[in-house]
């Protein structure tokens, strides 16, 4: 007990022996251990069905494992799904203040924290517009906003950006790994684009095809803030050709 | 080319959307010059109502002779008869809007119906098993069949003319509002999950705006259908307010064709206008985050 409670409190999130095998008998994930400490942004890298999705799914508890087990506090917990999941009949006002509404908080303080949210995030002037009239980068930005109202000391990234264009997926990672740099917050990431995995983490793991395992692991010696050169580096160059190697190994 | 469009205060959304999704095909329509509006959105509605016109004086004055003229009276002496005279067309107008009265008050009793039964199925898979195969059974049963059974049970006055009008209109209620529940996306729901919203919580937040597109086709359907019951019933059972189904009897009977015609209609004007006010309400309601506006 003593150890588990020294663990969480330098450790955001720690995944101890996963494994996954859904009731149709897909084993989905395969003994999968690592820990978030504070301050720390991993990223997941793997082929598209390796069950990477299924991880965070996992650690919000939104699927029970069924082997090993998730250590983190649900409670404040951030989650920025695929899609951006706004609600059509609120504005991006609205769709904000969403998560503080269902946790209760009164009017004045979630209006506070919505504009807040929306100004770091870069919507101001838009607080009244529906989804339908917002560009895919800018509906990111709100449901980014949105996840950003409760402060988090934890971020679950499920592939956000990979909807939007090359470009806005590109200022989309400097944004976000700015609002990292300057909340505070760990963050674990999910995609399949090397060259975001590499440009926005401290650490970068590799997951193998089905049944995803965890079958390589970099760490990222680039300091932040990053410019948008970094990706030109050789550096970055070279790491990103390793992370690819190993990626290409796992199928 | 000069006349390119031009964000202006007044249209920031357009500009907005333009601006953001540059991918996308431009938003901005070229303005419709008026004499193509003319030819292609006004004209043909006319040009198909004066061919309807004279097919109807083609078929009353030749293909009927003098003495079986009265299946068909030509369109002005409709309109003289029917319309003109107050006194005639005073007593449509009345039979309509006993007619009004009690297809409202059938919808009403739908509407409360229709959602509630809908938001039980929706809430257990068990209900919804349950309770399904008589909906679809109700619905597959001839008005015209269980008419009199309506009739012997609960009698033939208003009573037995708001159940016909229930009965016909409750269908598309419920399945629109059952599917429309059902219809919020799966990430939406997650999102609620992992917030720990309860049952009503995501209902009334989740749910039903999410069915709200869905449950306003269903009304205007179960709008226009509500008309139709109230006309059958008062057809059917020909007893209570007098409405516009025992007019068309009457007239029917006398062989009023005018005033038959006449009759006939103002009640697809009833349902018209029903249906019409239905789709303002769902503009009104929901026009400014759905994007259909037809």
């Amino acid at each position: 007990m003593s150890t588990a409670a020294a663990a969480t409190a330098t450790e955001s999130l720690s995944f101890e022996q996963i494994g996954m095998i859904f009731p149709d008998g897909t084993e989905a994930i395969q003994d999968v251990s690592f820990s978030i400490r504070k301050g720390e942004f991993v990223t997941v890298v793997g082929p598209s069905g390796c069950g990477k999705s299924t991880l965070l799914k996992i650690a919000s508890g939104l699927l029970e494992p069924t082997a090993g087990r998730v250590i983190v506090d649900r409670d404040r917990l951030g989650y920025v799904f695929q899609d951006a999941t706004l609600l059509p009949w609120r504005t991006v006002r609205g769709n904000v203040e969403l998560l503080a509404e269902l946790h209760g908080i009164p009017k004045a303080e979630r209006a506070q924290l919505a504009s807040d949210a929306i100004s770091l995030v870069g919507l101001d002037g838009f607080e009244g517009h529906y989804p339908k009239s917002l560009s895919g980068g800018m509906r990111m930005r709100a449901s980014l906003a949105r996840t950003l109202t409760l402060s988090p000391p934890i971020f679950l990234f499920d592939e956000p950006f990979g909807a939007v264009d090359e470009i806005t997926r590109e200022h989309l990672n400097e944004e976000t790994q700015q609002l990292f740099q300057r909340e505070g917050f760990a963050g674990l990431f999910i995609t399949h684009s090397i060259s975001e995995a590499v440009f926005m983490s401290t650490r970068v793991l590799v997951m193998s095809s089905r049944p995803g395992r965890i079958i390589a692991e970099f760490d990222v010696p680039f300091g932040y803030p990053r410019s948008p050169d970094l990706r030109f580096d050789a550096d970055f160059a070279r790491l990103s050709g390793e992370v690819s190697h190993a990626l290409r190994g796992s199928h | 080319m000069t006349d390119t469009h031009r964000p202006t205060s007044t249209d920031t959304d357009d500009a907005v959307a333009a601006a953001a999704v540059p991918a996308s095909t431009p938003r901005v329509t070229p303005p419709r010059s008026t004499t193509r509006t003319l030819f292609t959105v006004v004209l043909p509605p006319i040009i198909m109502g004066i061919l309807i016109l004279g097919l109807w004086y083609f078929v009353s004055y030749q293909m009927l002779d003098e003495r079986r003229r009265f299946l068909l009276r030509p369109p002005h002496q409709v309109l003289d008869v029917g319309f003109l005279d107050w006194g005639n067309f005073s007593d449509i107008l009345w039979a309509l809007w006993a007619t009004t009265k009690v297809a409202m008050v059938g919808l009403s009793i739908s509407i409360v119906l229709g959602l509630t039964i809908a938001v039980v199925m929706s809430q257990s898979k068990l209900f919804e098993r349950a309770l399904y195969p008589y909906m679809v059974t109700l619905q597959a049963i001839p008005i015209l069949a269980i008419a009199p059974l309506i009739g012997f049970w609960f009698g033939t006055a208003t009573t037995g003319r708001l159940i016909v009008c229930v009965i016909i209109s409750l269908f598309p209620i419920i399945v629109n509002t059952l599917f429309g529940l059902q219809s919020a996306e799966r990430g939406m729901h997650d999102l609620f999950t992992l917030h720990h919203a309860n049952r009503p919580t995501r209902l009334f937040k989740l749910q039903f705006p999410a069915a709200s597109p869905a449950i306003f086709a269903g009304l205007r359907i179960a709008a226009g259908l509500s008309v139709i019951g109230a006309i059958v019933g008062d057809f059917i059972f020909g007893r209570g307010e007098a409405g516009i189904g025992q007019a068309l009897r009457k007239y029917a009977n006398n062989l009023d064709g005018e005033q038959l015609l006449a009759a006939v209609i103002m009640s697809s004007v009833l349902g018209v206008t029903v249906f019409l006010v239905f789709g303002w309400i769902q503009n009104l309601a929901i026009g400014k985050w759905h994007g259909d506006r037809s």
